[in-house]
């Protein structure tokens, strides 16, 4: 059951410890099941989509607000609802439970967001909550900018417009 | 109807993003970002509008639809601007998703502290 590595002397002449560890970890790694993941993820994305297609209607139902603008407010109450959760501290442990399924929609970018907020605002106010707070939001909104600029340029060169 | 789409179409994404997640060595980060490009790459053809048509809301909540409407705002103000209009256009539809996100973070940032 357990492979034994040969590890030469370090420095400190911690092999055995190294290794013991190592089988340890190995032992009480938790199990990652890819099909049960998956699904996970599934059910839980499409019920973030269900819920965003249920906001749209009934806004539309009871306000009686164009379609495009029911999705803008129900965009805006999914951020509102993943930051607040986020900042009470609840949304993390649902991550690590629905992985994607939390991650892909529009809350995965809120929940970046506010979480690097909390974790560097006693870095300060600039150089801290200012210089981080897109710590992780910055690369999808870097990528976003510089593939619909390139894509963009491609199709209106091509001569195609919307 | 609407309703069935969104659920299959926003869990179809995911699905995704969790099996390549699961099988390589890509972050989150890696996965949400490749997705906004994938998002921007489909709506270059329109091909984005066409699925937003078809499943509704469920469309516009992964963040694929984030570069859709970042490439799809770009190309609305080229009709009246022409090439400049890609540089104005760019934050047009995605400004209320940013902003809020924005306002959110920094409000609330100043009200809680970090659980752990």
């Amino acid at each position: 059951m357990y492979e034994i590595k040969k590890i030469g002397n370090t420095k400190n002449g911690d092999t055995m410890k190294n290794q013991k560890y190592e089988l340890i970890a190995k032992d009480h790694q938790a199990p990652n099941p890819r099909l049960k993941n998956a699904i996970i993820a599934f059910i839980a994305g499409g019920l973030v989509g269900l819920l965003g297609e249920g906001i749209i209607e009934l806004l539309c139902y009871y306000t009686h607000i164009s379609r495009s603008s029911a999705g803008t407010i129900m965009i805006v109450i999914l951020i509102f609802v993943a930051s607040l959760s986020t900042a009470l501290g609840f949304f993390d442990k649902l991550v690590t439970k629905f992985k994607c399924g939390l991650l892909i929609p529009i809350t995965g970018f809120a929940h970046s967001m506010t979480s690097a907020a909390l974790d560097y605002r006693k870095e300060g106010p600039i150089y801290g909550l200012g210089a981080n707070i897109f710590k992780l939001a910055g690369s999808v909104i870097l990528y976003g900018i510089i593939a619909a600029w390139f894509f963009g340029m491609v199709r209106f060169l091509l001569g195609g417009r919307i | 109807m609407l309703l069935i789409n969104s659920f299959l179409f926003c869990g179809f994404v995911c699905i995704i993003a969790q099996i390549i997640l699961d099988n390589t060595k890509l972050t989150p980060g890696h996965i949400t970002s490749l997705f906004v490009v994938i998002g921007a790459f489909l709506d270059s053809f329109s091909f984005y509008d066409k699925i937003i048509k078809v499943v509704g809301g469920g469309a516009l909540v992964p963040i694929t639809s984030f570069g859709h409407s970042l490439i799809h705002g770009a190309l609305a103000k080229t009709h009246e601007y022409g090439i400049l209009g890609i540089l104005m256009g760019m934050f047009d539809l995605t400004a209320t998703g940013i902003t809020a996100a924005i306002i959110f973070a920094f409000l609330f940032s100043l009200v809680f502290k970090p659980k752990n």
